[in-house]
């Protein structure tokens, strides 16, 4: 059987963290009773006319901008026609042929196009199913009706289901940074569709494709992508064809089933909206833009990496706002060196917990070997339920480092006094053990000994 | 009481206050409206507002029935939209209550303003008040019956293809089309969105100026709408020395009736005699109007009217008891035969496939007219036509043969397609039964031409008296 390679553009539309609708001046909702943030216009009541919300515009400019799309000049609104009743206007004011950005890159997947539109209200389907299907009644809550969209098309440029999740992950991060939306998939602040189809491994033609709509975890995305690749090789491997169709993953069952083939597919009967007037990009607009931008993550990873962290390090913590902001804040607040902070905070959950000037002290005492790592974890510990300063809880606590000298050498002999057997392997020259003697000390000094130390004086101790 | 209502709406703003109060004229209308037995209003107030400071002194307002008014049925002439009182009121009609002009009544229409003779209403037909066997045109024919009837001093309308204009032609008043954004469209319930236009219909020039200048404005709710550029003026021309009137070939030759045509002549001769020049200009794309506003009128409309499904507001049919028949019969009961007949059309022409052949070809030809009107006011103030090419006609006579209908709008679509003004005066009678004469100007020109109209008015002295009584 030949091998196949998947070939996967994916669709993704972000709720826009504006304060007010997409077309009218309702405040968006988080949760309200339903039915409680609508008006004429967001009702679609005749007569009731839509207005385009600058601020959404000038989230979808920045947006463009992070992904480094052209931006377009002028750019339309049209009418995409469909009647269902999550549509109170019976047609969804879209962007068609003339979107805010064209084209773009977000790592090494190309972007084909950013538009705005206005998000659908929301039903709600009574019964067990709570699908469409099989339910007693359905209600549609009308709060979420006009909330601004941006959507976001790739080009086919994703090549697995594990490529996708990751790419998926580094939008959201990045549009997080921009501050422009929740990205929340639970909550549908961010939803992705995949457009996927296979082709012979070295083949350039695409294949037929279908489209995997609304998943609603990276987890699902990657799940439901995989079911879908298998799918269709297993479609083609059997001689078929595979069709054009939309397709419903369903994670609990994992299975894909069809909501409509190429023949039921809508008719959309696109054409310009003539209650809005076209976006004209002025040049203000575009330096308020310019001016929001924040500092993204690739640029961010790029910048800690050349500042001396490991490209991990500097990948979580560019990717992580929140590791990433903490880093910056104890490095501007004190002087431990940028490597071994970002080592604190990667590893040590309790850092993020604890004031920034306290952790760089931390980490700095660390660093100067005033006190030991594992005391050092002890201080964050502490610093994180109690918070309080750094050098009080060493003192307080007794964890200064001990000397190498006289203190530590009578507990270090103690130890291998206590464990003869392994004291005889380390004499055999086998070091392996020596993890005992140092667990050991560190029992008996309740880690204030330095792991380093103590290896020393075993050699030392036994002639080594 | 008689006296009041012989009285235009500029002269009764002078009295009020003197030789009446506000709430005596209101009632003065409000009993005549109350006894119509034209069919011209669908909804008559019970009692006068309180009393408004506004400029106009609380001249009452017909409205038609497509604005909405919150509380106030508002159905646009449309079974479908039975029972519907808006939370909301349009900007226009706000903006004309805060002047002094409150509501009166609502008043017929054609069923979401698609129509020339007001026969396509749920409420049924309007009468003319020169010929009660005749149609008053549409599709804003309650106000213009109401105007010419006495029922109400003033009255606003909607003009898509020329539906504030034919109506005013055809029962012998003067009836406005602004410039597209002139006025807000914010609660207007839309038949076409890029043609649909508020204007005044009013007894004569000087109450049109008076109306249009506290309609106009930037609504932030309307984003088509602009500030109207210049100042507002009254109109008070005596002559017409050096104004130049184009004749267009194309909308005053075939089709035009003689009488029609007689009196279009008459007044371009004394227009000539007040010292304008008349010359011939060309609008080659002019007859090429109808097929383009008929492809976009209901391509738009199609639109518009897909979110009447009986669930949110208005009539709601239960059908078989599942969703599909509940809408099936709701617009099946709700739409009258006209209406379904743009929505087939507008839905046809949108298809994917015949997009470029329908609606992007009319776009075209919408665009052609438009550059034929820039060039022609290059050389020309006005551009003038009758306004309708027959006078009012019977009951019943068109309703079997649609392309005979549209027709009436033959001298009013290119104007809206191209976003234009364009004003309609009686300019006298034929057959004993009132004729239009249009003037069309640039955008924006509204003042100049209800100052030239005016001059005209006075020359005409066309004599309305009789219907009023």
């Amino acid at each position: 059987m030949p091998s196949y390679e998947p070939v996967i553009g994916l669709e993704i539309h972000v709720q826009l963290a504006t304060r007010t609708k997409m077309f009218c001046g309702c405040e968006l909702s988080f949760g309200e009773e339903p039915n409680t943030r609508c008006c004429p216009v967001c009702l679609g009541l005749p007569g009731a006319l839509p207005v385009t919300n600058t601020e959404a515009i000038h989230y979808g400019l920045m947006i463009g901008m992070a992904l480094g799309s052209e931006i377009a000049p002028t750019s339309i609104f049209h009418r995409k026609q469909y009647f269902y009743p999550d549509s109170p206007k019976a047609y969804q004011i879209s962007q068609y042929d003339q979107p805010l950005n064209l084209g773009g890159r977000l790592g090494d997947v190309r972007i084909h196009r950013v538009h705005l539109e206005e998000d659908a209200a929301k039903l709600i389907h009574a019964g067990a199913s709570g699908r469409i299907h099989g339910s007693d009644a359905s209600v549609v809550d009308f709060n979420r009706c006009g909330t601004p969209l941006v959507e976001i098309v790739s080009e086919p440029d994703v090549r697995s289901a594990e490529q996708a999740r990751e790419w998926l992950q580094l939008l959201r991060v990045t549009l997080r940074q921009l501050g422009v939306s929740d990205v929340n998939m639970e909550e549908g602040s961010l939803r992705c569709d995949a457009n996927v189809s296979i082709r012979p491994s070295g083949a350039t033609e695409l294949g037929t494709k279908t489209e995997l709509k609304n998943m609603n975890s990276f987890r699902f995305i990657e799940r439901g992508i995989n079911a879908e690749i298998a799918r269709q090789t297993a479609v083609v491997g059997g001689g078929g064809e595979v069709t054009q169709e939309t397709l419903h993953f369903d994670p609990r069952t994992e299975r894909i089933t069809s909501l409509r083939s190429k023949e039921e597919a809508h008719d959309y009967r696109y054409f310009p909206e003539p209650d809005l007037v076209p976006i004209a990009i002025t040049e203000e607009m575009l330096e308020r833009a310019r001016a929001a931008m924040p500092e993204l993550p690739a640029a961010r990873a790029e910048r800690l990496e050349a500042a001396g962290l490991a490209s991990d390090s500097a990948q979580l913590l560019a990717f992580r706002q929140e590791l990433g902001d903490h880093f910056e804040a104890a490095l501007a607040a004190g002087e431990a060196t940028p490597a071994s902070l970002a080592n604190w905070i990667v590893n040590e959950e309790a850092a993020l917990r604890v004031e920034p000037a306290a952790l760089a002290t931390v980490v700095m005492m660390v660093e100067a070997r005033e006190v030991s790592r594992e005391s050092g974890v002890q201080v964050l510990a502490k610093l994180a339920t109690d918070g309080g300063d750094p050098r009080a809880i060493v003192e307080s606590e007794g964890l200064a480092a001990m000397g190498e000298g006289d203190e530590l050498a009578p507990i270090v002999a103690a130890a291998l006094e206590a464990n003869p057997d392994v004291a005889e392997k380390l004499r055999g020259g086998d070091m392996k053990p020596v993890g005992v003697i140092v667990g050991h000390v560190m029992k008996e000094t309740r880690g204030r000994a330095d792991g380093k130390d103590v290896t020393r004086l075993v050699r030392e101790q036994l002639g080594l | 009481m008689a006296a009041i209502v012989d009285l235009t709406a500029a002269q009764a703003i002078e009295r009020v206050g003197t030789d009446f109060s506000a709430a005596e004229l209101f009632e003065a209308y409000r009993e005549r409206a109350a006894a119509d037995d034209l069919n011209a209003f669908t909804w008559v107030a019970e009692e006068a507002p309180a009393a408004s400071d506004g400029p106009l002194t609380g001249v009452p307002l017909g409205v038609k029935d497509l604005f909405c008014t919150e509380g106030v049925p508002s159905q646009a002439g449309s079974r479908i939209l039975e029972g519907y009182r808006p939370p909301y009121t349009a900007t226009v009609v706000e903006q004309l209550a805060a002047a002094g002009a409150p509501l009166l009544g609502k008043t017929n229409q054609d069923e979401f303003a698609m129509g020339s003779s007001n026969e396509n209403s749920a409420y049924g037909p309007v009468l003319n008040p020169w010929d009660r066997t005749r149609v008053p045109g549409g599709s804003s024919g309650g106000s213009a019956a109401a105007v010419a009837a006495g029922l109400v001093p003033w009255a606003l309308g909607t003009d898509t293809g020329g539906s504030i204009r034919q109506p005013a032609a055809l029962c012998g008043i003067v009836g406005m089309k602004p410039t597209y954004g002139a006025v807000s469209r914010y609660g207007m319930i839309a038949f076409a969105s890029s043609l649909d236009q508020a204007g005044p219909l009013t007894r004569d020039v000087t109450d049109c100026a008076l109306l249009f200048r506290h309609m106009t404005g930037d609504d932030p709710r309307d984003s088509t709408s602009l500030a109207f550029p210049g100042e507002a003026t009254m109109p008070s021309a005596e002559r017409l020395d050096g104004i130049r009137l184009g004749v267009p070939e194309e909308l005053t030759g075939e089709g035009i009736e003689a009488g029609v045509l007689a009196s279009f002549n008459e007044t371009l001769k004394k227009a000539e005699q007040l010292g304008a020049v008349i010359e011939p200009c060309r609008l080659p794309h002019a007859p090429h109007g109808l097929s383009a506003y008929y492809v976009i009128a209901p391509a738009e409309a199609s639109a518009n009217l897909a979110r009447f499904d009986g669930v949110r507001y208005g009539m709601r049919k239960d059908g078989a008891g599942d969703l599909i028949s509940m809408y099936t019969d709701t617009r099946h009961d709700g739409f009258g035969a006209e209406v379904k007949r743009r929505i087939l059309i507008g839905t046809y022409a949108l298809s994917s496939g015949y997009y470029d052949a329908y609606y992007g070809r009319a776009q075209q030809v919408r665009t052609k007219i438009a550059d034929d009107f820039r060039e022609a006011f290059a050389k020309f103030d006005f551009v003038v036509t009758p306004t309708s090419p027959g006078v009012a006609f019977a009951l019943g006579a068109k309703t079997a043969d649609p392309l005979a209908m549209y027709l009436n709008d033959y001298c009013t679509v290119p104007m809206p397609l191209a976003g234009i003004p364009a004003i309609s005066i009686p300019s006298g009678l034929s057959e004993g039964l009132p004729v239009g004469f249009q003037l069309a100007g640039p955008a924006f020109s509204e003042y100049r031409m209800m100052d030239a109209a005016y001059a005209l008015e006075q020359a005409i002295a066309f004599d309305g008296s009789a219907v009023r009584a």
